[in-house]
């Protein structure tokens, strides 16, 4: 049972949550950029949060799917449609057998995760099956998929057959952790102290460069300048690692962060905000705001109980679904149609 | 180690709000970094339950959290005290490092090594001279980064510190032996880089369905053996 890539989109990567014990190595996490958009869409499919999903950038493939299947799209708001029939994101849609799936461009956001049930069953390289651009391994032959290739689908778990599209009506809200807005605000911990311009980062606002890619967040804006300009050691960096190169213009990296760097490190957007980063297109704005650590901490886990809760809710809602009761609104979601 | 004075412990510092950067220095040392591998090997061996991962590098290691599992209003500040206590007592001091010297042949010039006779004539010697100081000396592989199983190795000769290119190239290929100022290392994959290219191994640096992925360690010892053409293509490991 597989899924058939017709046409590839602009870039189309199988991801995961990444590799998480092999930085010694000098391979990154890597993994899906806006992971609470791809952990969303695996739990309206029913899967493990950990379920290789398609990362779909900017614009979006065409794909035939083998077998009946339940998908989800989150992320990026993406023009999708179903052997013609549009599907809206952050639901849970079932298609029978041999449907075409069609994706366009992003509407809003940068970056679409299409999970499917079961999902894509490529083997594991390092522990994970995201694709490592840089490295050239894991995901499906370690690069972006391109017309033509087939890509294998772990079984279905589906209780019952599927004859029709099926939208389910209800969707999980994805505010507070996502904003398409223009302009948005990014909470910041502050970096290496003796070399930290940081009331520069703060102060001003940052356009998106269209260098922009996996590794890294490119920004642009008055250039800030170190107080201590000297060559710095590599020094290992995460995601969310701020880093200052000698022409000023701060890079934010992202997933396919590399594990050690020499630029002087200004800040570090917490952990709750990379999704947002994620989602951020050329020319969008980000603004900085200092938080402590503490702060840091609460938004992780807050973020961490509204996921726990979509699953909790999601998963009853498929139950009461296969039961044919009606499923009902929540406090936490999922979201019912008004 | 001089006298028996106690390594200091390292500073603490965050990484963001997943990871401590514990700092053993801010040069290039080879001392400071056998004590950055030995306290990675030493919490490797704990394996407390929050250790995501470790990211040693020259002169600091980057210990990275699983916050979920520390149910506190400030996962890092428990996970700072943890390290505090311990560190405070062993201090990472020695290291058990292998002394087997690993060999890596290398073309040196030519195509492969198109920045060779740049790299000689700054340092006011011949090719041949280059090459030897290159090969002569024992290398340290004092961390893997920037790509997957890259290595930094410490011990260049003085005299053969070059400066990057000032634009990178836009293409290396795989097995480039490199300098970049003081450190060289070889590039595991194709891609672009900036280092001084005066060099090729056959021998492929990373693969990652291999056990181990990596072909160097850190702490290894490392010496280049200088070949001809005829054996990189019998040794050639990036064309199969």
């Amino acid at each position: 049972m597989s899924l058939a890539i017709l046409a590839p989109g602009m870039l189309t990567t199988v991801q995961d949550a990444g590799r998480h014990d092999v930085r010694a190595l000098g391979v990154g996490v890597g993994g899906a950029v806006d992971a609470y958009s791809y952990t969303v869409a695996n739990r309206l499919v029913g899967n493990p949060a950990t379920a290789a999903a398609l990362e779909i950038t900017w614009t979006g493939p065409t794909l035939r799917l083998r077998r009946a299947a339940r998908i989800a799209l989150c992320g990026a708001d993406i023009d999708a449609r179903a052997n013609g029939i549009a599907l809206p994101g952050w639901r849970s849609i079932d298609l029978p057998a041999d449907c075409t799936l069609t994706l366009g461009p992003c509407r809003r956001g940068a970056r679409a995760y299409l999970a499917i049930d079961g999902g894509i069953d490529v083997p594991p390289v390092l522990g994970s099956r995201s694709t490592d651009l840089r490295g050239g391994f894991g995901g499906y032959e370690g690069r972006p998929l391109r017309a033509g290739d087939t890509l294998a689908l772990a079984p279905t778990r589906l209780p019952k057959p599927v004859r029709r599209i099926a939208i389910a009506p209800w969707w999980i809200d994805h505010e507070p952790d996502l904003f398409f807005t223009d302009s948005i605000a990014v909470r910041v911990l502050s970096g290496h102290a003796a070399t930290a311009p940081i009331d520069a980062l703060l102060s001003a606002e940052f356009a998106v460069s269209a260098a922009s890619n996996r590794q890294g967040l490119r920004l642009h804006g008055p250039p800030l300048r170190l107080a201590d300009p000297r060559q710095h050691l590599s020094e290992p960096v995460v995601p969310g690692t701020i880093q200052l190169p000698p022409d000023g213009q701060p890079i934010v990296l992202l997933a396919d962060a590399q594990t050690v760097g020499g630029y002087a490190r200004i800040g570090h957007a917490i952990a709750a905000d990379l999704p947002r980063l994620a989602q951020r297109r050329t020319g969008q704005r980000v603004r900085f705001i200092l938080v402590d650590a503490a702060h840091a901490a609460r938004a992780d886990a807050a973020q961490r109980a509204r996921l726990g809760k979509a699953a909790l809710a999601i998963g009853a809602a498929h139950l009461a679904a296969e039961r044919g009761l009606p499923s009902f609104p929540q406090a936490s979601g999922p979201h019912h149609r008004q | 180690m001089p006298g028996d004075t106690v390594p200091a412990a390292p500073a603490i510092e965050r990484l963001g709000d997943g990871a401590l950067l514990l700092r053993f220095g801010d040069h290039i040392d080879a001392t400071v970094n056998r004590r950055v591998h030995a306290c990675a090997q030493a919490l490797r061996a704990c394996a407390p339950p929050w250790l995501l991962d470790l990211t040693p590098a020259y002169a600091s290691l980057a210990v990275h959290v699983d916050v979920a599992c520390i149910d506190r209003d400030d996962p890092l500040s428990v996970v700072q005290r943890w390290l505090e206590d311990r560190l405070a007592m062993a201090a990472c001091a020695g290291a058990a490092t292998s002394t087997a010297v690993f060999e890596i042949p290398v073309l040196y010039g030519g195509d492969g090594g198109p920045d060779l006779a740049s790299v000689a004539a700054r340092a006011g010697i011949e090719t041949d001279a280059a090459i030897a100081l290159h090969s002569a000396a024992a290398y340290t592989v004092a961390m893997l980064g920037f790509a997957p199983g890259f290595p930094y190795l410490l011990g260049l000769d003085p005299r053969l510190h070059t400066a990057r290119h000032a634009t990178p190239r836009a293409r290396i290929a795989a097995g480039s032996v490199g300098i970049g100022g003081a450190q060289t290392g070889i590039y595991p994959a194709a891609g672009p880089g900036g280092w001084q290219i005066i060099g090729r191994t056959p021998l492929r640096l990373f693969d990652a369905t291999r056990q181990p992925p990596a072909l160097l360690a850190p702490g290894q010892c490392v010496r280049f053996v200088a070949i001809d053409a005829d054996t990189f293509t019998a040794r050639d490991e990036h064309t199969r």
